[in-house]
């Protein structure tokens, strides 16, 4: 059984099947996980999961499965912690699963979406005042190395809530973490009892990099049960995209694949919206799922391939900044580079408060403002701007310091975020 | 019947080996899922084949049946107003079927040929006919009649023909019977291969604006009825957007949009949309004349490459009746994305980024099927293309925009920078050009004014001399131009937002008749050369700027409605009266 990396290639058995499941059974009884990605008549490729080490050339079995990847499924999933291909691992007792589904869902027909409409109150003001998330949305957030995404992650999941009474869920994917991060995790939704509302799958950084390709398959069929057969509202998080990226790289360069850009294989695209396009509503079913992914740029390039994918594919983006990390501002939302496509039909009156839309686009046209402000005062000095330039350079400070900034355990309604921005435009409006 | 046996399966690409005898470009239904795919390669006994549908669980030595007969569409009445996916299944068939997930190997049906219309022959018994001849008429909805032709190229005369009444598409309408006594039957419908552009007698020089309503575009960067464009830009630009402008408001007769690769909600949001927008010509609903392909990113990408094909025969159908049809295509990225998978997948040699060579082929003959064309049945129409792309990193060098730009005359780029600062429609005026004006110089002389174009390229130069001056101050500062370049500058910024920028949310804004875009264009110019007489002669640009007369520029656009256009003239004499005021007050200053 020759392999290369986590790719196994053995004679092809009778009646094997593209994309079957596959579990490998090594001498010491242990089982991994795989699937076919090629058949030919001779030779069967076979992508194993939790990777190749430790398999010997003779010893291992191979048992086909005859199905697909599957997940098994059940209400009492909410308040779990699973690994990346599924399996709980918090030491709690069995699950009784219900269902079985292909990890890999059918496309939803675009005539049975329903627009969406209702929106996800994060606590967060610049989220729900400026860049709303609305249900059904897949709505990115780009980070940078050494932003501390993590906080604004686990924040975001401590804080999003509905404002009807609907039930609401959240599936986390982690992808790629660090020991530290998963546990800054798991002891942060402890300590603040949000556990019971959440789903977790974990692919921590020293687990098979391949496994990585599963987890937000894995979280997003657990959503869409949990969303179109039960009902909920649910949020799907996945932390962090651009390691999921790097290991579809990995594998397609091992399959001797032709690279496009940096080396990522040409289907990038289409294999990042086999993932982002399960965000959705369906016309006659209660349930929604919304969707953050969220990824690193690296080297902070928005024009690199997987932000820039990412971003034709969502509808919108909510991109962090480093300037304002470095000021101290958290979460470092910088307004002006993100925008929430679907933002517009899902406030106002109706969901929010009638004039949201119009403090919205006072606040972008402001801050805007005081951005050229600010080039301004670099080339000629502060003391040597108009009055009006004065106004808005002050106005700048007070919008990042109050609005944008806000403590960790500062969660905002949606009406104190709009009154915030109403005070701060009306401040703004008598100095000028 | 044609059969090969799997021999290898690589996601959307298979390799089928036997004694069957596949054609090029035949259709097949591989397996125990019958699912579709497409022969694009014959290599010996052995046929690689594209595949429509996801191939999970495929086998091998599972059979592909030969349909021996190319990927072809069934074209006939009830194609307007409907929505399909890119191998002309229409959705809503697939959700009765397979519900809100769709399932594999459900069979191409195309239109509804159980559907009963109201026939109207036009052709008598006795009468000859030949390739598409007009035999009839039904009305297909409200806007659009469709008009029912010969689909055979040989010389025949009719021997028997429906009288006017109800008939299912698939009906025999009428019988011809050609020089040796062969006999043709004629239905409402007709098959036609996609890849193969639908024949006509003559090309004609397109010399039509194709009006969109939209002030940059048909003023400065116009495109032709049967002309060819193109939209790149980043994410965030606003293509979506001004692509749903263009298919709302173009004055074309029928309109394909072709979502290609693109976001399942914008779908939806169409399919939403456009039932409750009013043409404003007809005053009907617009899906009485869209026809909606959508195949979304996560649908499989074959599909995704058919379905640019199967929305341009659609179009070339309806062009053959003598229609003026506009496609819509968003994105062609993503098309040329999928033929670099499928690509990549055949290992072929990669040429640029991982674009297979034959790219720039590819989209010559996509762009070169607009035109437009006198058909064989003597009636005139035409297909005009409007294409969007995606450019990787919003960088205008990368293949795709290259080698589009190279078959394309009208180029509306969109800049990222522009739509930060919340200028839309983003389309940037230093780069973008049209290549129709000298075609459509008769059209703007005849239509609009005979100065039009005149007073076009002069401010076009007003924005060029902007963008130099612009320059010239980022460097030293605003303050040392002299009061005449000063003007310059706030002009164009006046023009920037009163004309350029233009509000798809505003009921008068989003749609704005040609007369009016004139009557803009004049007022502005008309402020400059009034306000140029006064600076000349020693009167400082702040006076000027006093009058307030740029701020209510900006502002105009909102308050004189499309049908008010005599406002126009008061407010231009009102300008004249206070720039004179001005100068008679300053001179008795002095």
């Amino acid at each position: 059984m020759p392999s290369i990396g986590p790719l196994v290639y053995i004679k092809t058995p009778p009646d094997v099947s593209f994309e079957e499941q596959v579990i490998l059974v090594l001498k010491n009884g242990e089982k991994r996980i795989g699937n076919v990605i090629y058949l030919s008549e001779d030779i069967t490729t076979i992508q194993v999961y939790e990777g190749t080490n430790g398999i010997s050339m003779q010893e291992t079995k191979t048992e086909f499965r005859g199905k697909p990847l599957m997940l098994k499924l059940a209400p009492t999933m909410l308040g779990r912690v699973f690994n990346g291909v599924g399996q709980a691992i918090d030491g709690l007792e069995e699950i009784e699963y219900k269902e079985e589904r292909d990890i890999n869902s059918k496309p939803m027909n675009p005539v049975s979406r329903k627009y969406p409409r209702n929106y996800i109150e994060t606590g967060i003001s610049t989220i729900d005042g400026l860049l709303t998330l609305i249900r059904g949305q897949k709505l990115p957030i780009f980070s940078g190395s050494g932003i501390n995404h993590n906080e604004l992650t686990e924040r975001i999941i401590r804080q999003a809530n509905i404002q009807d009474d609907e039930d609401f869920a959240i599936v986390f994917g982690l992808m790629g973490a660090e020991y530290e991060t998963a546990q800054f995790f798991r002891k942060n939704f402890e300590e603040n009892n949000v556990l019971s509302k959440v789903v977790m799958f974990q692919n921590l950084s020293n687990d098979s990099s391949i496994e990585r390709l599963l987890t937000p398959k894995i979280a997003l069929t657990c959503a869409e049960y949990l969303a179109f057969d039960l009902g909920m509202q649910v949020l799907v998080i996945l932390t962090d995209m651009t390691s999921y990226a790097e290991s579809l790289r990995e594998i397609a360069t091992l399959k001797e694949e032709v690279p496009s850009r940096k080396g990522y294989p040409g289907y990038l695209y289409s294999d990042l919206a086999s993932i982002y396009e399960r965000a959705g509503m369906i016309a006659g079913r209660k349930g929604s799922i919304t969707q953050i992914p969220i990824l690193t740029m690296p080297n902070d390039d928005i024009a690199h391939p997987i932000p820039d994918t990412t971003g034709y594919i969502t509808e919108g983006q909510i991109v962090l900044s480093r300037e304002l990390y470095q000021k101290g501002i958290t979460p470092p939302i910088n307004i002006l580079d993100s925008l929430s496509r679907l933002m517009k039909d899902g406030i106002g009156k109706g969901y929010t408060r009638e004039n949201h839309v119009k403090i919205a686009d006072e606040i972008f046209a402001a801050y805007s403002k005081v951005q050229e402000a600010r080039a301004l005062a670099k080339v000629l000095g502060e003391a040597d701007l108009t009055s009006e330039d004065k106004k808005y350079l002050e106005f700048g400070t007070q919008f990042e310091e109050q609005f944008i900034h806000q403590a960790p355990n500062d969660r905002r309604t949606m009406d104190q975020t709009l009154d915030l921005a109403e005070k701060l435009l009306k401040n703004l409006l008598r100095g000028l | 019947m044609q059969k090969k046996n799997i021999i290898a399966v690589n996601h959307s690409v298979i390799l089928a080996q036997g004694e069957g005898d596949f054609a090029m470009h035949d259709m097949v239904h591989i397996g125990k899922f019958k699912l579709l795919g497409e022969v694009i390669k014959i290599e010996k006994d052995v046929a690689t084949i594209q595949v429509y549908e996801n191939t999970t669980g495929l086998q091998i030595g599972e059979d592909v049946i030969g349909e021996e007969a190319p990927l072809s569409l069934v074209l006939g009445p009830g194609i307007i107003g409907n929505i399909f996916d890119g191998i002309e299944r229409p959705l809503q068939y697939l959700k009765e079927v397979s519900g809100d997930f769709i399932e594999r190997g459900i069979d191409r049906v195309g239109v509804d040929v159980q559907k009963v219309w109201h026939f109207v022959p036009t052709v008598k018994v006795g009468d000859k006919v030949s390739m598409n001849t007009i035999i009839g008429e039904v009305k297909e909805t409200e806007l659009i009649t469709n008009k029912i032709m010969c689909s055979f190229d040989i010389d025949a005369e009719i021997i028997e023909i429906q009288p006017e009444g109800d008939y299912t598409a698939e009906e025999m309408m009428a019988k011809a019977k050609d020089i040796n006594g062969e006999i043709f039957e004629i239905t409402m419908l007709q098959k036609w291969p996609v890849r193969k552009g639908r024949p006509y007698r003559e090309r004609l020089v397109a010399k039509e604006l194709l009006l969109t309503g939209q002030r940059v575009v048909d003023t400065f960067f116009p495109i032709a009825k049967g002309g060819t464009a193109m939209l790149p830009g980043g994410f965030g630009t606003g293509k979506t957007m001004l692509q749903h402008q263009l298919a709302k408001w173009s004055d074309s007769d029928i309109i394909v949009y072709i979502g290609c690769g693109e976001r399942g909600n914008e779908i939806t949001e169409v399919l939403e949309d456009f039932p409750k927008m009013i043409d404003p010509r007809t005053k009907k609903s617009l899906m009485e004349r869209t026809v909606l392909i959508a195949n979304t990113s996560n649908m499989p990408v074959a599909a995704r490459e058919a379905s640019i094909y199967t929305g341009l025969t659609i179009a070339e159908y309806y062009r053959d009746m003598g229609y003026d049809v506009a496609i819509m295509a968003d994105s062609t990225s993503r098309w040329a994305e999928a033929l670099r998978e499928i690509s990549g997948r055949l290992e072929e040699m990669p040429a640029e980024e991982g674009f297979p060579s034959y790219l720039p082929s590819r989209l010559s003959e996509f762009y070169g099927r607009a035109g437009s064309v006198k058909s064989f049945n003597g009636e005139i129409g035409s297909v005009s293309i409007i294409g969007a792309v995606s450019p990787q990193g919003s960088d205008f060098s990368e293949p795709v925009t290259q080698n589009t730009k190279r078959f394309v005359h009208t180029f509306w780029a969109l800049s990222r920078s522009l739509a930060y600062s919340r200028h839309y429609p983003a389309v940037d005026w230093n780069i973008s050009y049209s290549e129709y004006i000298a075609e459509l110089q008769n059209w703007y002389e005849e239509n609009v004014d005979i100065e039009f174009l005149d007073v076009r390229q002069k401010m076009l130069k007003i924005l060029e001399e902007e963008n130099d001056l612009l320059e010239i101050a980022r460097v030293i500062g605003q303050d040392v131009l002299s009061d005449s370049k000063k003007l310059v500058l706030q002009i164009s910024k006046a023009f920037r937002v009163g004309f350029l920028q233009q509000s798809a949310m505003h009921e008068i804004d989003t749609f704005v008749p040609m007369k009016k875009q004139y009557e803009m264009l004049q007022t502005i110019f008309l402020i400059y050369e009034r306000a140029l007489k006064l600076i000349e002669k020693g009167i400082p640009i702040s006076e000027i700027l006093k009058t307030g007369i740029l701020a209510e520029y900006e502002q105009l656009k909102f308050q004189i409605e499309n049908d008010q256009l005599q406002k126009f003239e008061n407010y231009n004499i009102s300008v004249k009266n206070r720039l004179k005021k001005l100068e008679e007050s300053y001179q008795q200053h002095i």
